[in-house]
């Protein structure tokens, strides 16, 4: 290396280091706001739900400084984000995260989108005793670490189907059913199969198909005509977006019938834009429900957030903004009750968590799951190619009657 | 429950119909490589996203409100010109370097083309619906989708026009000559980089077909292509370079095995079996070669 390469690498360390330094005076409260980091899948294959967990915190963070901001030691606070693309790359929002921390100086983190990138980044909010409120890791092994920074909004991943199986047996005369089961191999859905195992066992029923679809699903075929053949009572398919559509796609096309089809990722919205009223009649998983009658101060109603939210960003808000928006909410609460930025006291206040938002209760169990929130199922209903999702379980919340059995395809028009 | 496929037979003919429909499609994918990889000696790890590039080709066309099926004649149009770009962007600066630099510059091109395809197309997961319906066999316990029918016909209509076309056509006949010694062809006046750029944009038609079908028969997303480059590849290293009939048999091959490999062995096992059976096909390959003594050190 020459003198002026050495003269200017030299240079460019100086100027890294003493932005290093300057950064970190940020620190957790610079001003009037109280600086909060997330890294977020903006670019890669989760950047679309990434987008809609970005616009719920954006909403919140709007709503939560105009209506008066976080009052901590008798002064008004206002949240501001950092927000960084961690590429739906696990390695990268670890990696994001610790420049975060380390260098921006952020002490409160709010989670990123999906349970496999959340299992990235708690190491290291955990390693640096940093309080993270997450709201869209569901996988059951996020709380089963003992974590102790690691708060999440919403119900676990094995929770997902279980009320379908309990519907299932309902309908059933209380009797055990015949359940087949496919789901992809990655750790949400194979949560979601755990609790599909535990729900069996508690009703007696029986699974007679347990079939791992490939990460690169494209093609059930093979699961479809083995359900053809045994004919169970119900049929769970849990793989993300493209296995809700492989599945509604393949049934169709092969007609297979089944008295009961229950799915995740499959709200109407996306599925009947891409596959009409094919999709009618299926059960979708959801945490949240626009009609549901859950209320707070911030957003009014769930009807309330979803017009808002629709003002704002042009589209129906989906679960995943939902909860990102309460997870500002939750953060609000804890600051206002712990009356301290302490990481620790912050924290504390998080475990005490009792409160309800436009998104459900939230009460935090001891690995950092929601306990006070039950999922709900939600079937696709059709008028013409116009589809909607009708609330049908848990029956508190139930807007419509569960359809039960499904049509014969050879009877559907 | 493993042996399901014995008790019911009705499924052993469903398995058998579903993998070889599937085969096929993913025959004409291989081909293309298999022609590329001979001509260029380049293995190309951007195979499978021109697939889901020509996939998307059809699906827009489909949201203009056309049929998607006309994207079998259109996506391989503007895919032959994306690969003839593409050869005279990239490729032809790696096509006599060794196999690695090639290998890396494709790997290269396939980062960007699934990111400028979440890019524009956004990265939900898409279907075009062709509405083709569904035949019955066996009062009704056999049941195929006709755009599985559809595609199956589609690949081996341009295969053969693709056989035809290679041997009657001047260009047909440089592309094989290039293939056989590139020299020896330059020599004799075939413009030899030309019969690439051709051969690299063929390719790429062939893609932006399968691709097209691919977007009525399965689904789209930005960061599907792998599997279909891993699946080509195999298909290729089990047929072996510049012998057709060989690809069709392997990809429709490879297609049964895997669906009997679902019944018999469980979904889970699926891919691994294929896997598995590649290892098995090269080490048996490598001691017929020792057993002729043509295996060279």
């Amino acid at each position: 290396m020459n003198k002026i390469a050495k003269l200017f690498v030299t240079f460019i360390s100086a100027i890294t280091l003493a932005l290093v330094s300057f950064t970190s005076s940020f620190a957790k409260v610079d001003g009037e706001y109280i600086v909060l980091g997330s890294a977020i899948s903006l670019t890669g294959k989760y950047s679309s739900n990434g987008v809609h967990t970005q616009n719920g915190y954006n909403m919140a963070v709007d709503r939560i400084n105009k209506m008066g901001g976080v009052e901590v030691q008798g002064k008004k606070y206002k949240f501001e984000i950092i927000y960084y693309d961690d590429e739906s790359n696990p390695k990268r929002a670890a990696q994001l995260a610790e420049r975060l921390i380390k260098q921006d100086g952020v002490h409160y983190m709010l989670g990123p989108y999906s349970s496999g990138l959340t299992k990235a980044i708690a190491p290291v909010t955990e390693k640096y005793k940093i309080p993270m409120v997450e709201a869209n890791g569901a996988s059951r092994s996020l709380f089963t670490k003992g974590y102790k920074y690691l708060f999440a909004v919403l119900s676990p991943a094995n929770q997902y189907l279980e009320v379908a199986i309990d519907l299932a047996v309902e309908k059933n005369g209380g009797k055990g059913v015949k359940i087949a089961q496919a789901f992809e191999q990655d750790a949400f859905s194979q949560d979601v199969r755990l609790g599909i195992l535990d729900a069996a066992k508690r009703t007696g029923s029986e699974i007679i198909i347990d079939d791992k679809l490939p990460k690169e699903l494209n093609d059930m075929a093979a699961t479809l005509a083995k359900v053809k053949a045994v004919k169970p009572d119900v049929l769970v398919v849990s793989g993300h977006t493209k296995g809700a559509l492989t599945a509604i796609r393949q049934i169709s096309e092969m007609k297979v019938d089944v008295p009961m089809l229950a799915m995740t990722h499959c709200d109407a919205a996306k599925l009947s834009k891409q596959h009409g009223k094919k999709s009618e009649f299926a059960l979708c998983a959801s945490q949240w429900h626009k009609n549901l009658s859950y209320k707070d101060k911030f957003f009014g109603s769930g009807k309330k957030y979803a017009k808002d939210f629709q003002k704002e960003f042009g589209y129906d808000p989906p679960y995943q903004s939902a909860e990102s928006s309460a997870a500002l909410l939750v953060f609000k609460d804890a600051f206002e009750r712990a009356n301290s930025f302490d990481r620790d006291a912050v924290r504390d206040a998080l475990v005490d968590t009792e409160m309800q938002t436009f998104y459900g209760n939230i009460k935090f169990g001891p690995g950092g799951q929601n306990v006070a929130k039950p999922m709900i199922l939600f079937q696709v209903r059709c008028k013409g190619d116009d589809c909607e999702n009708r609330v049908v379980a848990p029956t508190k919340w139930a807007s419509d009657k569960f359809y039960h059995p499904i049509p014969k395809w050879s009877e559907r028009s | 429950m493993d042996f399901l496929i014995f008790k019911a037979p009705m499924l052993m003919v469903q398995a058998s119909l579903d993998g070889i429909l599937l085969g096929i499609l993913f025959a004409l994918i291989a081909y293309g490589m298999a022609l590329q990889w001979g001509v260029m000696n380049i293995i190309n790890i951007a195979q499978g996203d021109l697939v889901i590039l020509g996939g998307y080709i059809a699906y827009t066309i489909y949201l203009w409100g056309i049929h998607p099926a006309w994207g079998v004649i259109i996506s391989p149009i503007i895919m032959f010109f994306v690969g003839w770009g593409l050869y005279k962007l990239v490729i032809n600066k790696v096509v006599d370097r060794d196999l690695f630099i090639s290998i890396l510059a494709t790997f290269g091109i396939a980062i960007v083309f699934q990111q400028l395809m979440n890019f524009i197309f956004g990265a939900d997961v898409v279907v075009a619906q062709s509405e083709y319906g569904t035949t019955m066999l066996f009062d009704n316990s056999v049941t195929l989708p006709n755009s599985k029918i559809f595609s199956a016909f589609i690949s081996v209509l341009y295969a053969v026009a693709l056989v035809i076309y290679m041997k009657k056509s001047r260009l047909g006949r440089a592309i094989r000559a290039t293939a056989q010694n590139a020299r020896a062809a330059k020599i004799l006046g075939v413009d030899t980089e030309k019969v690439y750029a051709a051969t690299f944009g063929i390719n790429a038609a062939l893609c932006g077909i399968a691709g097209a079908l691919i977007s009525i028969t399965l689904t789209l997303h930005p960061y599907v292509g792998l599997p279909y480059t891993v699946r080509s590849f195999m298909i290729v290293i089990v047929a072996g370079l510049g012998n057709l009939p060989a690809v069709a048999v392997s990809g429709m091959g490879l297609g049964l095995f895997e669906e009997f490999a679902d019944y018999i062995l469980g979904t889970e096992f699926r891919i691994g079996a294929v896997f598995l059976l590649l290892v098995l096909i090269l080490v048996y390959r490598r001691f017929k070669l020792s057993k002729k003594r043509e295996y060279l050190k």
